[in-house]
């Protein structure tokens, strides 16, 4: 009975957090679903997974929301649909109606069944995806720091700087030439 | 309808709701959270299937992937909606369409 109390929560946020005008509040209402997802995993007996989707997804991930938002900027949600209504809800519905035909009804199931612990699974037979996990870490952080990186010298094109930097191998310790305004080139212009 | 078919129904009604939200909205933030509901759906999935298979640390270690990815998938999402707004002012998706025709 709890079980299924959380998991209307659940459905109830989500629905708010799509539904929701303000990026703000969709954001917070994100981290409600997280939340109550995680003491779902956590009643449902995957408790190393709901601690850890409490603390990212509850967590860092809502951060990195507000951060984006604050950003960004909260400019409102004043735009139309992006596809047709019929068309959207038609997806929707089919796709619900292929994966409750699929997957119900389950049959008979052991609720309390355990296994054998997440430690031992994940270092001995899926040692390929904790790879996987840190390969996927560092390429999220560096995709972060060259999204988010903004350019030094906007009025020196790459090339010319290359080529000084060709001619004059020791220019290290000179100091860099202050950017002329007037050159500053238009936010189009601007390379990632 | 025992308790792992509820969660099931559940799950997959956040995946609908997220997709829903992918379909219907033209934010650029919005689709990256309608992204986070459609995966939190599909990690409940994911520990439930574990447990009616009666194997419930893969399920775990599944989910424990899945939300690494999608983490970097929020992080990455993220960020490119803020360089968007940065470079073209607005995060409507339709806006950035350069394509005509």
């Amino acid at each position: 009975m709890l079980a299924a109390g959380l998991g209307i929560a659940a459905v109830v946020c989500a629905v708010l957090a799509i539904r929701a005008s303000r990026l703000l509040s969709a954001a917070l209402w994100l981290a409600a679903v997280s939340a109550l997802v995680s003491i779902l995993l956590y009643e449902l007996g995957a408790r190393q997974v709901a601690v850890i989707e409490l603390s990212v997804g509850a967590g860092l991930v809502t951060v990195l929301f507000v951060f984006a938002i604050s950003v960004a900027g909260d400019d409102g949600l004043r735009e139309g649909e992006a596809l047709p209504r019929w068309l959207t809800v038609g997806a929707v519905g089919a796709l619900l109606v292929l994966l409750v035909g699929m997957a119900l009804p389950l049959g008979e199931v052991d609720v309390n069944a355990g296994g054998f612990s997440i430690e031992a699974m994940l270092w001995d037979q899926r040692a390929l995806d904790v790879l996987v996990q840190i390969v996927l870490i560092f390429t999220g952080v560096l995709c972060l720091l060259g999204l988010l990186a903004e350019s030094r010298l906007p009025a020196q094109p790459p090339t010319q700087a290359l080529t000084e930097n060709v001619e004059r191998p020791d220019a290290l310790p000179v100091e860099p030439e202050p950017a002329e305004p007037e050159h500053e080139p238009a936010l189009e212009e601007m390379p990632l | 309808m025992n308790t792992i078919e509820i969660v099931l129904v559940a799950a997959f009604a956040l995946v609908g709701v997220g997709l829903y939200g992918l379909l219907a909205t033209r934010n650029l933030i919005k689709v990256v959270i309608a992204l986070q509901i459609m995966i939190k759906g599909a990690l409940l999935a994911l520990v439930m299937a574990g447990r009616a298979t009666d194997q419930v640390a893969l399920g775990q270690s599944l989910a424990l992937t899945v939300i690494v990815a999608d983490t970097v998938v929020a992080v990455i999402g993220l960020a490119f909606a803020v360089q968007v707004k940065r470079m073209r002012g607005t995060l409507d998706l339709h806006a950035l369409s350069e394509l005509r025709g």
